[in-house]
């Protein structure tokens, strides 16, 4: 008892509090940059390039919600960003549904996903949960490859832009780009609202310290599961979005290796970081746009980043940051 | 149909032959380091394309072109490599990680993987190239009444059942096996009796790495050589290994064997399952008995 006692104290000491007010002004003002280099970004680069750059750094964004805030490792979310584009891809190709219903479905149908592996996977822990999603992604790749209506290795293509409630033409760059901008923006305000939510301090306390949140009486299983298909859902926005942007939904999205790409990027951005996985995304897509001459040596590099990555900046690039300007979080 | 079915046990045996050599040295590093080490596919993978080297490529890059070392020398040289490649990566790279979440560790091997992965892309077909040193004693077929199969399919899974039973009884039965499970259970009690565990813990790494090598080997003559074939094995010995439980090196050899049985069984009945049978397998284990057939209940 007097532990949590001293924990309080410690937590409204005055110290804290002034870090933590300048923890949020320096995140206001990160903020600030992201949403004037979001407004701004199709003036000074290719649009297309700048959607793919949201599309990922939304991923990894979602996918920072189970690394970073509660603890999981997923080796497994490129099926719900990859399932999500064929489900987009589908409805709006083949059914014909409206492009906004369509990604608004397709990010739910992630999610139900998200229902099922998640709920399998929470069976177990640690290094085994990571195995067990990726083993189960697998299958959801294998069915990409192999139903009558995913078009195979060739993928679905020709999905086409449609017009955004019935009026706005999206094959017009500019609309479509600010379309993209703005399910960024919405799904980075939302992961923001869940981590400073109760929900997810219960989330940041069963990553801290899973038997002692149980002991504390919350059913750590169903936090876990709903942290796990949020993301899902937010993972299948994000990949729902690409397919439409490019008009296509490809079997690589779906592939193991995107569920690794996602994780560098949070890694190298930094995990449990609320920025981070933005800074991570673009820096890793940029660096397999600029290095696309080289061919298949973009791989070795890629793996050769995570090597590092792993071994000498577990913190990651806003984490670095934040330590050497001494907040608690950025 | 009988005789399709018993055909087809038979090649499904045969695919379970690295399934059981791969999830056995995945259990035996994961026993003793608790790490999970991804590049195991990309090891064997690695294994295999040194045993097409020290035969086709070798002789022509050091100029005398009539050399092929042939099957039998590359299924003693390339394990001795594999395994001093894995003890390269766990004194320079793996032993830093140790203090921090297992995560890590397989985060770093995931990194090794895309590395050997990538380099291999580069030099070689991804599409494979066929191994040609296929030993002329193990060419030809036996008839085994219900089908013809290939000599050498009939003595890679005669070989790995000797190895991993070797293995078994290493670890279960002598004096160094001993030492590596009394590591698993409490490594600073063993430190304690004057046993260099951090020794132990780089040659069992390099001892589980050098399996995946022999694998490699082994499989050069049966399938195409190329740069993604460790690659999506891996994720089934991952789903192997959760079946089996990680916890017992018998567990892991009967579980490889059995899936590989069950997945050429299913080619039988359905074959566009059978690439998700054995992952469909673990749904059921893990809603049934999440700890694994083998593994203990915790």
């Amino acid at each position: 008892m007097n532990n949590t006692l001293d924990e309080v104290a410690e937590f409204s000491d005055s110290g804290q509090q002034k870090s933590d007010s300048r923890s949020r002004m320096a995140q206001g003002l990160l903020f600030v940059i992201l949403t004037i280099a979001v407004l701004v970004a199709p003036f000074f680069l290719y649009p297309v390039f700048v959607m793919q750059l949201l599309c990922f750094a939304l991923f990894a964004l979602a996918f920072n919600l189970l690394i970073g805030f509660t603890g999981l490792l997923s080796f497994g979310h490129a099926a719900f960003f990859g399932g999500a584009a064929y489900f987009a891809g589908h409805m709006i190709k083949v059914w014909g549904f409206p492009p906004l219903l369509g990604l608004i479905l397709a990010a739910l149908g992630a999610g139900v996903l998200g229902l099922v592996i998640g709920s399998l996977a929470i069976r177990r822990q640690g290094i085994y949960f990571a195995m067990i999603t990726l083993a189960l992604a697998q299958i959801v790749y294998f069915f990409a490859l192999q139903l009558p209506f995913t078009g195979g290795e060739n993928g679905l293509q020709g999905i086409p832009r449609g017009h955004l409630l019935g009026v706005i033409d999206l094959n017009d760059p500019l609309a479509m780009y600010y379309f993209v901008a703005a399910i960024f923006m919405a799904g980075f305000l939302i992961i923001y609202r869940i981590i400073h939510s109760p929900f997810g301090q219960v989330l940041q306390a069963v990553r801290e310290n899973e038997p002692r949140a149980l002991s504390l009486g919350y059913n750590v299983d169903r936090f876990k599961l709903m942290a796990f298909v949020m993301s899902a859902t937010l993972a299948g926005l994000a990949g729902a979005t690409k397919a439409l942007v490019f008009q296509f939904a490809s079997l690589t999205d779906a592939h193991w290796q995107m569920s690794g790409e996602v994780i560098l990027m949070t890694l190298l951005g930094g995990m449990g970081t609320i920025f981070g996985p933005i800074v991570g995304a673009v820096t890793i897509v940029t660096l397999q746009h600029e290095l696309s001459s080289i061919g298949s040596w973009v791989q070795v590099v890629i793996g050769a980043t995570f090597v590092v990555a792993v071994l000498l900046f577990r913190r990651g690039i806003i984490g670095e940051l934040a330590r050497i300007l001494r907040l608690p979080s950025l | 149909m009988l005789n399709l079915i018993l055909a087809q046990a038979m090649l499904g045996l045969n695919n379970g032959v690295f399934y059981a050599m791969l999830s056995l040295g995945l259990a035996v590093i994961f026993g003793l380091l608790n790490v999970v080490n991804f590049a195991h596919g990309a090891l064997y993978m690695t294994g295999a394309f040194l045993a097409l080297i020290l035969y086709s490529y070798l002789g022509v890059w050091i100029g005398i072109e009539d050399l092929h070392i042939n099957f039998w020398a590359a299924l003693i040289i390339v394990p001795i490599l594999i395994g001093a490649l894995g003890i390269l990566i766990e004194r320079t790279m793996l032993r830093w990680l140790y203090n921090f979440d297992p995560i890590y560790s397989l985060l770093l091997t995931f990194g090794i993987t895309l590395v050997l992965q990538g380099l291999f892309v580069n030099f070689f077909s991804a599409s494979g190239t066929p191994y040609p040193g296929q030993p002329e004693s193990l060419r030809g077929v036996v008839d085994l009444g219900f089908m013809i199969f290939p000599k050498y399919r009939l003595f890679a899974i005669g070989f790995s059942i000797v190895i991993c039973l070797a293995v078994w009884f290493i670890i279960e039965r002598t004096r160094i096996g001993a030492m590596l499970r009394a590591g698993t259970e409490n490594p600073d009690l063993v430190k304690a009796f004057g046993i260099n565990v951090p020794l132990m813990v780089t040659l069992t790494f390099g001892f589980g790495t050098g399996l995946a090598g022999l694998a490699g080997v082994l499989a050069a003559p049966i399938y195409s050589v190329g740069p993604l074939m460790g690659a999506d094995l891996i994720i089934i010995i991952f789903a192997v290994v959760v079946i089996g439980g990680m916890g017992s090196i018998m567990g892991a050899v009967v579980s490889g064997f059995a899936l590989g049985l069950v997945e050429g069984l299913t080619k039988v009945f359905y074959a566009p399952a059978a690439n998700t049978v054995i992952f469909f397998l673990m749904v059921v284990v893990l809603l049934v008995r999440p700890a694994g057939l083998f593994g203990r209940q915790s």
